[in-house]
């Protein structure tokens, strides 16, 4: 694939994290909200009412550019973007196009092989408009239903250069992006609707398709993963790829050309009047000082300052809620050991769940299973049942530990354990003496479920041999 | 029981609109404009226009009332909000009588394009009142309020007023609030007082003038316009910009214009002849302008959120074209369609963007001017007022109507318009022009004018 | 550059206006008098000088990150001549 592939992308940003709108004060709030209940004039496009632009939102906007290494323009105006559709309340959107308000960035991401170095080409400003709900699917609904609650809400959108080469590298890149953003505390990705994503795909030399109506991360490597395999098998046929739009469909994960939408692309983009122009290059100097330690630093100050692996320090930082965690045990506990529970056992348990760090248990919890694991109250497994049923049931650490009767045995029932073991199981002690090391894992294994798993493998290992030898 | 003496005034000018044949107003809000007189009456409403009955053009919002910007596609539509100058004149205590008529979407320069029927001129009922703004400018005429609001884009307060022989201001492009004005072109509209006398123009600048953080383009201005109602214009520099004169202007016009000018001069002002030279490319830049952004800002009108909503629907596409047909007059939908083109790849560089060019070298010209006078004088309009259906069949010649209006749009400058003299029993209007926010030096110039004059009179039969 | 019946319709598609036979042609007929009266700014020479998109120079107008009332749901769907749980009704997409 690597070679013949051309990604580019269009990431949509909602800057969730500010309190309003972008041109109206209505709440940013969208979660468990009725239809239409976060309207005004502005937002609704009413006859008469006019757009504000929100401070916060530029600020944020220049904070993103400066993190994505842009330059941010001397002079920047918003303007019309004119179309018709049910979901645009005025008839056209309040966008950027030229001047935007950053521009000529550079993201690096990995690649199978290296480092892919992706340019930005531009961020830029624009608003959200309605959500539209239809009756079964686009295709058959006999009527639209339309919620303005979404509209006006403040959007970023990142545009890179054709520089991506593999669906894989076109999920990095989100994945560090939207990283970057939660570091900015700019945007809080976890919530429905907040990343959307259109892609650019062609095969080299073939024509350039675009994907709208991407909205997960995993729906960018699966769409894009569609759409190429589409291209190759057009392209093996000998038929040729029209340059088009598609709709991505994530339950049917296809993509389908979108007859609905006009296809020839008549924007009339001209300055918006409402809105006079912007000179905020100025706010650069003070905006770079805000600017927080980003992942990429974040990811070395680990490895130097707690000496974790890069493996480590990579995964823990590439979410702040799961470097914050790890700063907080980290603090407590002895860091490479915090680093493998949080990095290998916490994550891997919370992907298993799909669960988000957040509806984790508090990283103070987790310092007490460590404590109790160094004090060998617990064994490595007691401390896994023991995360796993925090989580599946909430609760504290100290109780479960109780009630499921966690605590490593002593090691005299470990003794006892060990010597009915080897007295019900004199076959297997023959196989040891004749070499077979299997038979020595297999009296392990017998141990641990006298002991339901609470007896400490490596007391069960010493003990065994020991009177292995004896005996 | 006798009635007290504002709520009284306020009956009578009900009275004398029930009565009307002027078509003046498109709603009446009898019993709220009632209910405010008797306020004040009571003592419990008080402000600077305590007791004034005020009527507002039907392109600014009233919340709770009818705004249907003089078209059917807003049928039944009632904002839930007031535009900003409408909150100001609740206030200070108007009396709000109604909604005026106009142009369709301030679409023209008769109201002969209102889907609710022209209005008259008090003057001669067989003629037009002028546009857009035509039912406030007769209903000030024809005593069916004190004052009124208008909005001015290309003349649309400035040519009623001078066709209807009262008193209208277009301020300078920032000075008004345009929250809750509907659009047609927003670069260049301004909400403006039409009043009898200079006197109750400035009052009602006055009220609606100022800030508004509502609206990003309202300037940051203070200023008591009724603090210039001065009788005295020694001197000054009067301006005659040559262009505005000869070829296309009526010789009445241009003779009450330069008697109005003598008249200053008599009273102590100097003049001299000016030169805007770009003023003959104004009027196709304002008609390129106002067209591309009117067919932006009336994209909003589908039938999905508000207004008509006739028939089956189809497809959202077949759906909104169709309910637009039947709710646009031929005017507006000419308007948005030359602005659609105009807007469109290929042809903004020629049109839109050329026409923002012509409109920085047009403001130039009233730059320089400004640096040798202190205000222009020149005719509202180059003709009094016309026969009803006199211009139907052929819109270019309704669109020179606006020659002497449209510059002072472009530019974004203050202009007034005051009575000077008659051609026959209709009315002739002057326009004096000031500098940006230099509304002091017009009203001055434009009341000192009224004071030595005697041109404040009321149609016959009124 | 005359305009013809097919621009007017194209035109009329992208202004989403929909216009008769009569219409187009007559329209076609009063773009192209009127395009032609604007062909008089094409003997301006405009080379070097920047466009008005704002009369007033006035920048940077703002309003700060706070959260101000919302219509309630019925004020918002008062004027809508069609609406369902609470939604605006809309003719379908296809």
């Amino acid at each position: 694939m690597d070679g013949e592939v051309i990604i580019g992308l269009e990431v949509h940003c909602q800057l969730n994290k500010l309190n309003s709108k972008l041109f109206c004060g209505c709440s940013t709030r969208q979660q468990g909200l009725e239809p239409n209940t976060m309207t005004c004039p502005v937002c609704l496009g009413l006859p008469g009412a006019l757009p504000v632009i929100n401070k916060k939102a530029v600020e944020y906007s220049i904070m993103v550019g400066l993190a994505l290494n842009c330059e941010i323009a001397e002079h920047t105006q918003f303007y019309r973007k004119n179309y018709y559709y049910p979901d645009l309340p005025r008839g056209f959107q309040i966008t950027q196009y030229d001047w935007p308000i950053a521009s000529n960035g550079v993201l690096t991401v990995e690649s199978d092989g290296g480092d892919r170095v992706v340019r930005i080409r531009r961020v830029h400003m624009e608003e959200d408009p309605g959500r539209l709900v239809h009756q079964g699917s686009i295709e058959t609904s006999k009527f639209v239903l339309v919620d303005y609650n979404r509209s006006g809400m403040p959007l970023l959108e990142v545009v890179t250069e054709p520089d991506l080469r593999s669906p894989k590298e076109a999920r990095r890149f989100i994945n560090k992006l939207r990283n970057i953003l939660e570091y900015l505390d700019v945007f809080d990705g976890s919530l429905e609707g907040a990343l959307r994503v259109d892609a650019n795909v062609s095969l080299k030399g073939g024509a350039r398709v675009e994907i709208k109506n991407i909205s997960s991360y995993k729906g960018v490597e699966r769409a894009l993963l569609f759409e190429i395999s589409r291209q190759q098998n057009m392209k093996r046929r000998g038929v040729k790829v029209t340059q088009e739009t598609r709709h991505y469909d994530d339950e049917r994960n296809c993509t389908i050309t979108l007859r609905t939408k006009e296809q020839a692309e008549e924007y009339r983009y001209y300055p918006e009047p409402d809105l006079v122009p912007l000179s905020v290059k100025g706010w650069e100097p003070r905006l770079r000082e805000k600017l927080p330690e980003l992942p990429d630093a974040r990811r070395e100050r680990f490895k130097k300052e707690y000496g974790i692996s890069d493996d480590h320090a990579k995964v823990i930082t590439s979410e702040i809620r799961v470097a914050n965690y790890y700063e907080c045990v980290a603090g407590k506990c002895e860091p490479r050991l915090a680093a493998t529970w949080v990095a290998d056992y916490l994550k891997g348990e919370l992907n298993y769940r799909d669960m988000d760090i957040k509806d984790a248990f508090d990283p103070e919890m987790m310092v007490y299973i460590m404590e109790q694991l160094k004090k060998g109250v617990i064994t490595d497994k007691g401390a896994v049942e023991l995360m796993r049923a925090l989580l599946d049931e909430g609760g504290h650490p100290k109780d479960i530990i109780l009630a499921r009767n966690l605590a490593k045995v002593e090691t005299d029932v470990t003794k006892a354990a060990v010597t009915e073991v080897l007295k019900e199981n004199r076959e297997a002690i023959g196989d040891y003496r004749a070499g077979k090391a299997q038979a020595f894992n297999y009296l392990v294994g017998m141990v641990m479920k006298k002991t339901n798993g609470r007896a400490d493998p490596s007391e069960v290992n010493l003990l065994l041999r020991e009177l292995l030898e004896c005996t | 029981m006798s009635m007290a003496l504002y709520e009284e005034s306020v009956h009578k000018t009900f009275d004398r609109i029930k009565h009307s044949r002027l078509n003046a107003y498109i709603t009446l809000d009898k019993e709220n404009a009632l209910g405010t007189a008797k306020g004040v009456d009571d003592g419990k409403i008080a402000g600077r226009l305590a007791g004034m009955t005020v009527a507002v053009k039907d392109c600014i919002t009233t919340k709770g009332l009818l705004t249907t910007c003089g078209s059917k596609i807003l049928s039944g539509y009632v904002p839930p909000f007031d535009a900003e100058v409408v909150a100001r004149l609740r206030n200070e205590g108007a009396v709000i009588t109604g909604k005026t008529n106009m142009d369709e979407f301030a679409m023209g320069t008769s109201t002969e394009s209102s889907h609710y029927g022209p209005t008259k001129n008090p003057w001669d009922m067989t003629r037009v009142p002028g546009g857009s703004s035509g039912g406030s400018g007769a209903a000030v005429a024809g005593l069916e309020c004190r004052m009124a609001l208008g909005t001015d884009t290309g003349g649309s307060v400035r040519c009623p007023a001078s066709f209807c022989g009262v008193v209208g201001i277009k301020p300078t492009y920032g000075l008004v609030s345009r929250y809750g004005v509907i659009a047609y072109a927003n670069s260049l509209e301004q909400v403006g007082p039409m009043a009898r006398n200079v006197s109750d123009a400035a009052l009602l600048l006055d009220v609606i003038a100022g800030h508004d953080p509502k609206d990003s383009t309202s300037v940051p201005h203070d200023a008591r316009y009724t603090d210039h109602l001065v009788d005295d214009v020694k001197g000054l520099t009067i301006g005659v910009p040559k262009e505005y004169f000869g070829e296309g202007t009526d010789m009445k016009v241009e003779k009450a214009v330069w008697d109005a000018i003598m008249t200053l001069n008599r009273l102590g002002a100097d003049y001299k002849e000016v030169s805007l030279p770009h003023t003959k490319y104004a009027l196709s830049a304002y008609y390129i302008i106002a067209m591309c952004e009117a067919s932006s800002n009336l994209a909003r009108f589908d039938g999905l959120r508000y207004g008509l909503r006739t028939g089956k629907d189809e497809n959202w596409h077949a759906t909104f074209s169709r309910i637009r047909a039947e709710g646009f007059g031929e005017e507006v939908k000419r308007r948005i369609m030359l602005g659609t083109y105009a807007l469109s790849e290929g042809y903004y560089g020629k049109y839109y963007l050329k026409a923002l060019k012509v409109r920085t070298l047009i403001k130039k010209d009233f730059e320089k001017a400004f640096k040798g006078v202190d205000v222009l004088a020149a005719p509202t309009m180059p003709y009094p007022a016309f026969r009803i259906g006199e211009h139907q069949d052929d819109p270019l010649s309704m669109y020179m109507a606006d020659v002497d209006t449209v510059p002072v749009n472009l530019a974004g400058v203050p202009s007034i318009s005051v009575p000077c003299g008659f051609a026959g029993k209709l009315p002739i209007g002057v326009q004096f022009i000031g500098g940006f926010f230099d509304e002091p030096m017009i009203i001055r110039t434009a009341h000192t004018f009224e004071l030595n004059t005697d041109f404040q009179k009321l149609p016959e039969g009124f | 550059m005359a305009i013809s019946v097919k621009d007017v319709q194209h035109i009329a598609s992208l202004a989403c206006v929909e216009l008769d036979q009569a219409q187009q042609e007559r329209f076609a007929q009063q773009f192209n008098s009127i395009l032609e009266y604007f062909k008089e700014l094409d003997g301006l020479n405009t080379e070097g000088v920047e466009p008005t998109y704002h009369v007033i120079g006035l920048n940077n107008v703002f309003r700060e990150d706070e959260v101000s009332e919302s219509l309630p749901q019925e004020e918002a769907l008062k004027n809508a001549p069609r609406h369902e749980k609470g939604y605006f009704k809309g003719p379908r997409i296809v």
